[in-house]
């Protein structure tokens, strides 16, 4: 029984660390979410966190924990001037200004000769151990319940709702903003740390706009409401291609177009059918069935 | 220097059709369709399919193609906008939805067409040069610029003067208003989408036949450049994202030339950015009052 824990264990090492990393990227997406700023520059945050803590434990020989504060440190610094001028703008527009802000890091990356432009840094000491990824999921939760309910929730939520009403109410929106901003950064700066020192490498191009809409779709898929939801999700979009890939030779499909159509369906349908996410799954189906009932009963 | 600015207007014309169709739809709806750059792709991997295996000419294959991309601009908007609609993230959610599309589209494109560099046969457009004032230009450079012209044009007109754009463009202003003059809300942003996907279809035709290379994600790069060019010209402006498109296209190629390759795309989000931040509205954009 434990030789096989432990052979499933070795097997899905990476796959199980990987959940708890995009975890924490789901979650700093989710950080501007709940106070409804859609702020997409969080795959730039996580480059800065990774390669921050690449160069400190390779160059300046630094313990990898205070390595890895820098990761999460960096990349809150870079949020506060980042937000102040960004935050004014609202919707859409917020998006695709910091869209571009991690744009621009990633191509400073590629032609920034001193980390080897678009090849990236090899051959990071492998440091991150799973206790340490789950631990900080762990703390990043606990922070995040704490809020719920107390007056920085409610004020969130007011911003979220309604923020010209909220700002009359005298709840200081930039502020909250902003703070929400720099937790996001630092929670994807600490997964870029974790990361680099979990696959031995960073490269600018794993980066992109695509890594960041991957972070958004898991908290969307698993539930922005909660702050449970984005762990939720990236725990089922990280699971999924393992699975899909015993799945593809039965459908016929090649597992990588496979992948890319099933996260599609699953994010149409979540956001058609569960706005609230997969969390709201168990609600939505006792609401169904309730309403079936009272047909029924009408009837 | 001439032949630079030639070659800048050639893949600026691109960049401006591409951005005409994303420009229209944000206009009309306020959202952003991510979905518009899996279109571009499309249309051009259908018009490389009706040219090599059915051994179309390209000027039937093209309008066949850029009519398949307007047909999935309808099926966008009836799957994963309008049922949106009336909630009241609908421009949060709409992104997203039209995020689900794209991968959607992109996973066809990889099934049916491969993760491969698929090209246009030898002899697909013809090869001529021409010499115009000292620079070397193609038939095809010239007739993608021409096409382009002549697309904004049309464009133009049918917004300007046509029942049909006048319906858009009151559903643009206010979708209750519109409804309540009779106007048919669901057919008017139809309509928008399908010109909309029609001339992103247009662009990577156009783009295929320039850069003879295509590939199921030769849509990322224009979506985010797409981005670029309509917030230079201001969401919504068809005429600022038609200058905005000429502008990107000779900034990249200057860039190029006197930079290096790789800070080409460094420049054009760090305008991006600092446009956002100095003049949210655009080079062209009307000033936005209370958007709530």
């Amino acid at each position: 029984m434990w030789d096989q824990l432990a052979d499933l264990y070795a097997t899905y090492q990476s796959t199980i660390a990987f959940i708890g990393i995009n975890s924490l990227l789901a979650l700093s997406v989710y950080t501007t979410l709940s106070c409804g700023q859609l702020a997409l520059g969080n795959a730039g945050f996580s480059a800065i966190g990774a390669y921050a803590a690449a160069l400190l434990t390779m160059q300046a020989h630094w313990p990898f924990p205070l390595a890895i504060l820098a990761a999460v440190a960096v990349p809150a610094v870079v949020a506060v001037p980042l937000g102040l001028p960004v935050l004014r703008i609202r919707g859409i527009f917020l998006a695709i200004a910091t869209i571009g802000f991690g744009e621009v890091v990633r191509l400073g990356l590629v032609n920034w000769d001193y980390v080897n432009g678009a090849q990236g840094i090899v051959a990071i000491p492998q440091k991150t151990e799973l206790w340490m990824i789950y631990l900080a999921v762990a703390a990043a939760l606990f922070v995040l319940a704490r809020l719920r309910g107390s007056k920085w929730g409610f004020a969130l939520e007011a911003i979220r709702e309604d923020e010209p009403a909220a700002r009359t109410m005298g709840i200081a929106t930039t502020r909250y903003k902003l703070a929400m901003l720099v937790l996001g950064a630092a929670l994807a700066g600490l997964a870029g740390g974790f990361e680099a020192h979990f696959t031995f490498m960073v490269a600018p191009n794993g980066f992109g706009f695509g890594r960041v809409v991957d972070m958004l779709v898991y908290a969307v898929v698993g539930g922005s409401q909660i702050y449970w939801g984005p762990v939720v999700g990236a725990a089922f979009l990280t699971l999924l291609p393992e699975i899909l890939r015993e799945v593809a030779p039965l459908v016929g499909i090649e597992p990588g177009p496979l992948r890319l159509l099933v996260n599609g369906l699953v994010l149409l349908a979540v956001i058609l059918f569960l706005p609230n996410g997969m969390v709201s799954l168990p609600r939505r189906i006792a609401e169904w069935r309730a309403a079936r009932v009272a047909a029924r009963s009408a009837a | 220097m001439g032949q630079q600015v030639v070659n800048g207007l050639f893949l600026g014309s691109i960049y401006a059709l591409f951005a005409l169709g994303y420009t229209l739809v944000f206009g009309v709806l306020d959202i952003l369709n991510l979905a518009h750059a899996a279109v571009f792709m499309l249309a051009s991997f259908v018009a490389l399919t009706l040219v090599g295996r059915f051994h179309l000419h390209i000027l039937l294959a093209m309008p066949l193609a850029v009519l398949f991309a307007g047909f999935l601009g309808l099926l966008l908007e009836r799957v994963a906008f309008r049922p949106l609609r009336a909630r009241a993230d609908s421009n949060i959610s709409g992104l997203i939805s039209s995020l689900a599309m794209a991968t959607v589209f992109e996973a066809v494109a990889l099934e049916v067409w491969g993760p491969n560099i698929s090209r246009f046969p030898f002899g697909t457009v013809p090869e001529t040069q021409l010499d115009l004032l000292g620079a070397v230009v193609s038939r095809l450079q010239l007739t993608i610029v021409a096409v382009a012209v002549l697309l904004f044009l049309v464009l133009t007109w049918l917004v300007k003067a046509t029942r049909l754009g006048r319906e858009v463009r009151a559903v643009a202003e206010s979708p209750r208003a519109a409804r309540i003059l009779g106007v048919d809300v669901n057919r008017a942003i139809a309509a928008a989408f399908f010109i909309s996907s029609a001339l992103g279809g247009a662009a990577g035709v156009l783009f295929g036949l320039a850069f003879n290379s295509i590939s199921p994600d030769m849509g990322r790069s224009v979506e985010l450049k797409g981005l670029a060019v309509i917030i230079l010209g201001g969401m919504g402006s068809m005429p600022g994202a038609v200058l905005a498109g000429f502008a990107l296209g000779l900034t990249e190629v200057f860039v190029t030339a006197y930079l290096g390759a790789s800070w080409r795309d460094a420049v054009s989000f760090t305008g991006l950015f600092l446009i956002l931040v100095l003049r949210p509205r655009g080079l062209f954009g009307a000033a936005a009052l209370r958007e709530a």
